[in-house]
């Protein structure tokens, strides 16, 4: 019974196993296949050669992984310092209002992130809707605030919110009323409450949250080039750039590559320390 | 250390009302030094709306309350010197058994060593083995998690130790276990408890007085033994246990026969006659108690080691019998039965003390 079961269950997850492994496994081997040839040369038949790493480390594409790195990280930090009361409100004191928040959060998705950051790009620019009414209205200008790394990482915090905001409502609805109560009763202060029991029983909501978005922030590329105006260029923006201007697909792909293993290894890292079973209700 | 005629806590015509309803009528209720006091009540009577005040969990709308010479009633939950064993025991789960009963300690910045000797102190103290120290609270069954909670909020070192019905999602042994140990525990730390339940029986177990509640006021506080033997009102003999209840109207009643004697001593009185059923006795045919029923018996149930008996009376009232097993009556359901008590085994709840119930 146990071992029918078994073979049930094996047939039943492969149709999504052979599709997680064709658009999934496949164009990462793909890639990794492409990173291992010799630049500017297509040629299948080729020995693995390691040209493009060593354009990778000599052309100083570090900068742009750190850049990456750092802003996703920024990005990060400031979601969950200014997504946690509002999580926290979503878990615990909103009742309808939580409705109405995750609708009009939800809602942003729908529009595309181009659209929605040009939207920002037309808000903030000069001459535009903040900066054109200050002049018509008091005769003065001021320089548009975009065009640098601040307003990069405006823009992933913009972008990525509901990717921290819900895991994070989630995890904090997790933490029972009564621990919270008693800890309070036991003489903890609201910091200490925070620290002692809110903070490690949200974690993997907080993990959750967290690697979502600075995953997807660290290959982000689109809010550098439009609010940043290539400040600084991303890392996710040099491999396109590789693979298109560049013409170049082993330094692409290599790039592509590097990323991949540092983000892998942060997320992987992550997993192992969040207890997804239990956020998403089962027993553990 | 304090002077022992002055009351630890003193609660003042403390008053809550909710948007449309007042749940608490201005109670009074002095707790003396290391009393255990039980606060009785079914649901929606007010008793946990009036632990959570006193905790610190809500706000009164009137009144006061005194903790010694302080008034705590205006003092958050987190700074006031007492605590609370919550019915769900609000156990941490992400911290061990140890790091739960150092919680109250760590917040206090109690340097480790200290915390954990007195934490295997407490467990100790609670009999639970020293190794559980490290158990994960998961591990642990309902009675040691129950002991757990009890040793983290000694460890707090309260004032009062409240407790809001801990014990009442256990099975029966493992509640009556508990009950005992707790009433050994109070002996033991001399500390004030204030014990919310809805069980009587538990009350009586363990708590030096009783406080009844009834819609948002208290009934009658007094030793268990009083509470028994003299309630002041029929909700309070009734919560007590089963009871039979006779309508006197100025020195009589219907179904009741009295002796000469017992008649002269109800002459003019009027109230709610109380009879224990195990206050009953049979009686042999042409033999007389103070108070004498004559009946048929209409059902009978087996309580262990006393049967129980009802009967209806010739007047058409039931009443319940519950004598010892070896002094049953023989014939069962339709079997004519005589029985009696002393006057001193009945307890008249006069008219005018009842009458505002």
């Amino acid at each position: 019974m146990q071992r029918r079961d078994a073979r049930l269950g094996l047939l039943y997850s492969a149709p999504l196993s052979l599709f997680l492994l064709l658009t999934f496994l496949a164009p990462i081997l793909l890639v990794a296949a492409f990173s291992t040839m010799p630049e500017k040369v297509f040629n299948l038949s080729q020995a693995p050669d390691f040209s493009a790493y060593r354009t990778v480390l000599a052309q100083g594409y570090w900068k742009s992984v750190a850049w990456s790195l750092f802003m996703a990280l920024a990005a990060t930090l400031i979601l969950l310092v200014v997504c946690w009361p509002l999580a926290y409100g979503m878990a615990k004191v909103f009742k309808r209002f939580t409705l109405v928040l995750t609708i009009g959060v939800v809602m942003t998705l729908f529009v595309s992130e181009n659209i929605r950051l040009f939207g920002w790009v037309l808000t903030l620019m000069k001459g535009g809707l903040i900066e054109g009414y200050w002049r018509h209205w008091t005769g003065t200008g001021f320089d548009a605030p975009l065009y640098n790394g601040p307003i990069i990482v405006f823009g992933l915090v913009y972008v990525y919110l509901p990717f921290m905001l819900f895991p994070l409502a989630q995890g904090i609805s997790m933490v029972p009323d009564d621990a919270r109560q008693a800890a309070y009763d036991l003489g903890a202060t609201r910091w200490q409450i925070l620290r002692e029991i809110d903070l490690p029983l949200a974690m993997p909501g907080i993990m959750v949250g967290s690697l979502l978005t600075f995953v997807l922030a660290a290959g982000a590329m689109a809010e550098s080039k439009l609010l940043g105006g290539r400040a600084i260029i991303t890392i996710a923006d040099e491999v396109q750039t590789a693979f298109t201007y560049g013409q170049n697909w082993p330094l692409g792909a290599a790039l592509a590559m590097v990323l991949i293993a540092i983000i892998g290894t942060v997320a992987i890292w992550a997993i192992s320390k969040a207890d997804l079973d239990k956020m998403m209700g089962g027993k553990s | 250390m304090t002077d022992a005629s002055q009351p630890i806590l003193r609660i003042n015509a403390l008053t809550k009302r909710f948007d449309d309803f007042t749940a608490l009528h201005g109670v009074d209720l002095n707790v003396a030094e290391g009393e255990f006091l039980a606060i009785v009540g079914p649901s929606g009577s007010g008793k946990t709306t009036l632990i959570r005040i006193l905790v610190g969990m809500d706000e009164l709308s009137d009144g006061a309350v005194w903790l010694r010479n302080t008034r705590i009633d205006v003092v958050p939950a987190n700074k006031r010197p007492t605590c609370m064993v919550f019915q769900s025991l609000a156990l941490f789960p992400h911290r061990t058994v140890g790091q739960n009963i150092e919680f109250p300690l760590k917040l206090r910045k109690v340097p480790p060593a200290e915390r954990k000797a007195r934490a295997l102190e407490l467990l100790d103290t609670l009999r639970l083995p020293r190794d559980y120290y490290d158990k994960r609270i998961q591990q642990c069954s309902g009675g040691e998690k129950q002991r757990v909670a009890l040793a983290r909020a000694l460890a707090f070192d309260p004032e009062i130790l409240f407790f809001d019905e801990p014990l009442s999602a256990l099975d029966y042994r493992l509640r009556k276990t508990l009950e005992k140990e707790l009433k050994d525990l109070h002996r033991r730390t001399g500390k004030t408890f204030i014990y919310i339940t809805h069980s009587l029986e538990e009350a009586m177990v363990m708590s030096d007085r009783i406080a009844i509640m009834k819609a948002g006021r208290f009934e009658q506080i007094a030793p268990a033994e009083e509470i028994y033997a003299r309630p002041v009102s029929k909700f309070v003999a009734e919560f007590m246990g089963e009871v039979n209840f006779f309508d006197l109207r100025n020195g009589q009643a219907e179904g009741l026969l009295m002796t000469p004697e017992t008649a002269a001593a109800l002459a003019g009185r009027s109230g709610t006659l109380t009879i224990r059923p195990e206050s009953l006795r049979t009686l042999p045919e042409g033999q007389a108690a103070d108070l004498t029923f004559e009946g048929e018996i209409v059902a009978e149930y087996l309580l262990g080691s006393r049967m129980q008996y009802r009967m209806m009376l010739a007047t058409g009232q039931e009443m319940i019998v519950e004598v010892l097993r070896e002094n049953g009556v023989a014939g069962g359901i339709g079997a004519a039965l005589r029985v009696g008590c002393d006057l001193s085994a009945a307890h008249l709840i006069e008219e005018a003390r009842d009458a505002a119930a």
